[in-house]
């Protein structure tokens, strides 16, 4: 049994409300930090941790934290991004509709420590319920003292302030959320100069994600060196898995980076295997930016040692035989899915949440798009899958945000592992219209290969 | 050295400038001149936040700085990216940037009408320049183009979407020289366009200047539209007194008749500083209202030293290339070769502005 520091008490009755949370030792980090620790402990101490970014590019948070500008007299302000709309993820949404408060706590203390007197929740529009649930318990944390000015007789002032986005993914790269949350038009901003010198209002401005602020408060809780020793090397603590796909138990799980994925798949502690016994395929295991990966790649790695489920191992092999950790939304693919579909429906996304700032995404997600779109439907010709990687090559690498890369990494990935099944559709229009491909040699999961 | 600040150091394409702190890889390539300089579809040095968007300045830097060797692990965006001391940079001695390049102007192509036959810029369009330069001959892009309808941005401003590549230089300019923005962009990715939401004139004393920021013809001149081919007309410089703007323009004529004004314009295409120092945009009277030669003081004809086809041998000094740019490269520089070496049509001993009416080929015969 993994261990459980985020969703530990998720199911006690009633830990949405301030009460019950408080019982359950609940913004005792908090009454911790702002008794004995200094700002720059706090910082230190999540150094010590070290946590990893867990809004999908996996940067070390306290070295991030320590980056941060401290001009005189110029306000600075953290920002948390629960903009979640990448694909397969659905963490976030989980932590905030059923522990609002660890969110509020956790906040607190990052606030504290990085100098934040007016911290913004930038959350996803479609949550709208979600933003009802935080705002009653930023209430109730300011009718309890933990909000407001002189929290706990310290003098640290702090407010937390909700604001919903509009239904745009791009308005989660932090820095196209800076400007959205400016009021402007959601587009990336060019870096230089890092929000950490210039970011929300011209303002030093640190953005993390929700689960990564949520794991604040055991790391002061604990210490940051005990909660070091969770999990193996650089993928330390513990780690929030949105499983979906064709599995018998989808569904948000908290792992402590030790397990391998077979066991994450086929455990009855996850995700319960494969639905409908059926043969597992691929899967995507950090959400839908980051490479699919055949069965025989994702349980093993190339050189034939077991994957696990951390940063270091998703990424073993680089692009070529690995993918990345991401943002944890893992996506599993049974034997009845077409992987040509799938990216199609990616590309599909990509195209349309481009914000159209840079020529190389605007124009290259809709050719990606109608390629695929083109293969799917039995009218592509073999040399339109050289053109479809030719394209995504040209994206990728060339453009002011991630998005860019993100709509390239799919397609590569699945024309590196899934060339056949591309194949198979231009040489078969037709049945490829009523038929999938099947396995193929995926069928045999726990092979070792050699690449 | 000179007292201030030290100059730094850098190296593009093995030629090695020295730039105060601050300039960007661009700029410092500017200095040196010619191929060297990357393509500038966005970046406008005279629009402060423009640059980063349209990416054909890509460069690859192969050495960070002297303290620093580290190469950079991806293209950068040269319009973008501040030089340090010992940077070396590759623009056209890369093959990764030419291939990049080829993508980005294979990209800025898919959807672009390619309707020069019958667009005002042709001639002096920054987009026709990048793909002769870097561009493919043939497209691979099979699906139908996208397509906007034209819209009237007031009477004198007309705006045809189809052809923008959104590099956001009129929304810079409607926002830094009138006092009131009412245009930007709308919508997002492919959909992404220039409007002005409810349609609407522009209206603003400076807004005209939106028509010579635009790199391609998306937005045209109405005064002008379809009234003649830049490269029959003859640039000259005039000015007058003018007690909104500089006064100091460029009209293009042909015979006596004054067709269009615009600002003047420097060798990057940019508008340029007025004698005075102060900026060289012009007011929306002197641009569209003043259209007799008696309205202005006539200076002389135009010095262009490239600018497409109408750097036409009689408008003077066209630069050849520096002799150790082919060195360098292994061939001849594309960009500023002498369109008369290869055209057949513009010869140096005839001046297009002198036939009268539309021209015929036995004018070229003769
Ligand atoms: C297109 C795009 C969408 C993103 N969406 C999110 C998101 O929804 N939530 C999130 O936390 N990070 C998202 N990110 C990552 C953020 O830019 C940023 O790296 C992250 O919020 C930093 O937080 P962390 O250091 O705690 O991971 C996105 C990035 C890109 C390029
Ligand atoms: S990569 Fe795409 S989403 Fe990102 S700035 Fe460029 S166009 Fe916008
Ligand atoms: S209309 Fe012209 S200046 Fe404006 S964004 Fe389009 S191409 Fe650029
Ligand atoms: S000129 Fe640099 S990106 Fe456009």
């Amino acid at each position: 049994m993994s261990k459980k520091l985020l969703l530990e008490k998720a199911h006690v009755e009633g830990i949405r409300f301030y009460d019950v949370y408080r019982r359950e030792g609940g913004y005792n980090s908090v009454e911790k930090t702002l008794k004995t620790l200094s700002p720059e402990a706090v910082v230190e101490e999540v150094k010590k941790s070290g946590l990893r970014g867990r809004g999908g590019a996996g940067f070390p948070t306290g070295m991030k934290w320590s980056f941060i500008a401290k001009p005189e007299g110029v306000p600075r302000h953290l920002v948390c991004n629960a903009d979640e709309s990448e694909p397969g993820t659905f963490k976030d949404r989980y932590l905030m509709e059923f522990l609002p408060h660890l969110l509020i706590e956790g906040l607190i203390v990052s606030s504290y420590a990085l100098g934040s007197n007016d911290t913004y929740i930038y959350i996803r529009g479609e949550y709208a319920w979600i933003v009802d649930i935080l705002e009653q318990a930023i209430e109730e944390a300011k009718a309890n003292g933990w909000l407001g000015k002189n929290i706990l007789g310290s003098s640290f002032n702090c407010n937390i302030h909700v604001q919903r986005g509009a239904g745009a993914y791009i308005c989660g790269e932090e820095t196209a959320l800076i400007e959205s949350l400016e009021g402007k038009r959601g587009n990336p901003r060019i870096k230089p100069p890092f929000p950490a010198i210039k970011g929300l209002w011209e303002r030093p401005t640190v953005v993390n994600n929700v689960e990564t602020l949520a794991a604040i408060v055991p790391i002061i809780n604990m210490g940051g060196e005990e909660y070091a020793k969770i999990g193996v090397g650089r993928s330390t603590g513990t780690k929030l898995i949105s499983a979906c796909g064709n599995i018998n138990k989808p569904g948000v799980y908290e792992i402590d980076m030790t397990i391998s994925v077979e066991e994450f798949i086929y455990s009855e502690e996850y995700c319960g295997g494969i639905a409908n016994g059926k043969k597992l395929k691929a899967c995507i295991p950090g959400g839908s930016s980051v490479p699919i990966l055949p069965a025989n790649l994702l349980l093993k790695t190339a050189k034939g040692e077991t994957r696990y489920m951390n940063y270091e191992s998703l990424s073993d092999g680089g692009f070529a035989t690995g993918s990345m950790m991401g943002s944890g939304g893992f996506i599993v693919l049974d034997e009845d899915q077409c992987v040509v579909k799938h990216t199609y429906t990616l590309a599909r996304f990509y195209h349309h949440e481009s914000c159209g700032q840079c020529s190389p995404c605007r124009e290259g997600t809709i050719w990606l798009d109608k390629l695929l779109y083109k293969l799917e439907h039995g009218q592509g010709k073999l040399s339109d899958i050289d053109l479809l990687w030719d394209v995504q090559r040209r994206i990728e690498g060339n453009t002011i945000c991630p998005l860019g890369d993100a709509a390239a990494w799919p397609v590569a990935a699945a024309i590196r592992h899934f060339r056949d099944e591309f194949e198979w559709h231009v040489n078969n229009p037709q049945e490829s219209q009523i038929k999938n491909f099947g396995l193929a040699h995926y069928a045999d999961a726990i092979q070792p290969i050699t690449v | 050295m000179a007292e201030g600040t030290p100059l730094l150091k850098v190296t593009i394409d093995n030629i090695t400038v020295q730039v105060p702190a601050g300039t960007t890889i661009l700029n410092a390539a500017r200095k040196i001149g010619g191929d060297v300089a990357p393509p500038a579809m966005c970046y406008y040095s005279k629009l402060e936040g423009s640059g980063g968007k349209c990416r054909t300045c890509l460069v690859e830097v192969s050495k960070g700085s002297e303290k620093d060797p580290r190469p950079m692990p991806k293209l950068v965006a040269s319009c973008r990216t501040t030089v340090m001391d010992g940077m070396e940079v590759k623009n056209i001695t890369s093959s990764k940037v030419i291939d990049a390049r080829q993508g980005v102007v294979e990209f800025l192509l898919i959807n672009h009408p390619l309707d020069c036959p019958i667009c005002d810029q042709a001639g002096e369009c920054d987009l026709q320049d990048l793909s002769y330069s870097h561009g493919k001959e043939a497209s691979r892009y099979e699906f139908e183009k996208r397509i906007f309808h034209k819209i009237d941005l007031g009477d004198k401003i007309q705006l045809h979407m189809t052809r923008c590549i959104l590099c956001y230089r009129c929304v810079f300019a409607a926002e830094q020289l009138t006092e009131q923005r009412e245009h930007g962009v709308l919508d997002r990715g492919e959909h992404a366009q220039i409007a002005t939401y409810i349609e609407k004139n522009l209206q603003h004393d400076f807004i005209g200047n939106v028509i010579d920021v635009c790199p391609v013809g998306a937005l045209t001149d109405k005064t002008f539209r379809f009234k003649n081919r830049v490269w029959f007309t003859k640039p000259v410089d005039a000015h007058r007194n003018c007690t909104k703007c500089c006064g100091e323009v460029r009209l293009w004529m042909r015979g006596d008749e004054v067709f269009r004004v615009t600002a003047r314009r420097d060798e990057w295409g940019e508008v340029k500083e007025a004698s005075n120092g102060k900026t060289g945009w012009i007011c929306n009277e002197c641009r569209f209202d003043k259209k007799q030669v008696n309205d202005w003081v006539i200076e002389g004809p135009t010095h262009i030293n490239r600018h497409s086809v109408i750097s036409q041998g009689h408008y003077e000094t066209l630069q050849k290339p520096q002799e150790f740019l082919p060195d360098l490269m292994h061939r001849e520089p594309r960009l500023i070769m002498d369109i008369h070496d290869v055209s057949e049509v513009n010869r140096t001993n005839i001046d297009l502005s002198e036939i009268k009416g539309p021209a015929h080929s036995t004018d070229f015969n003769k």
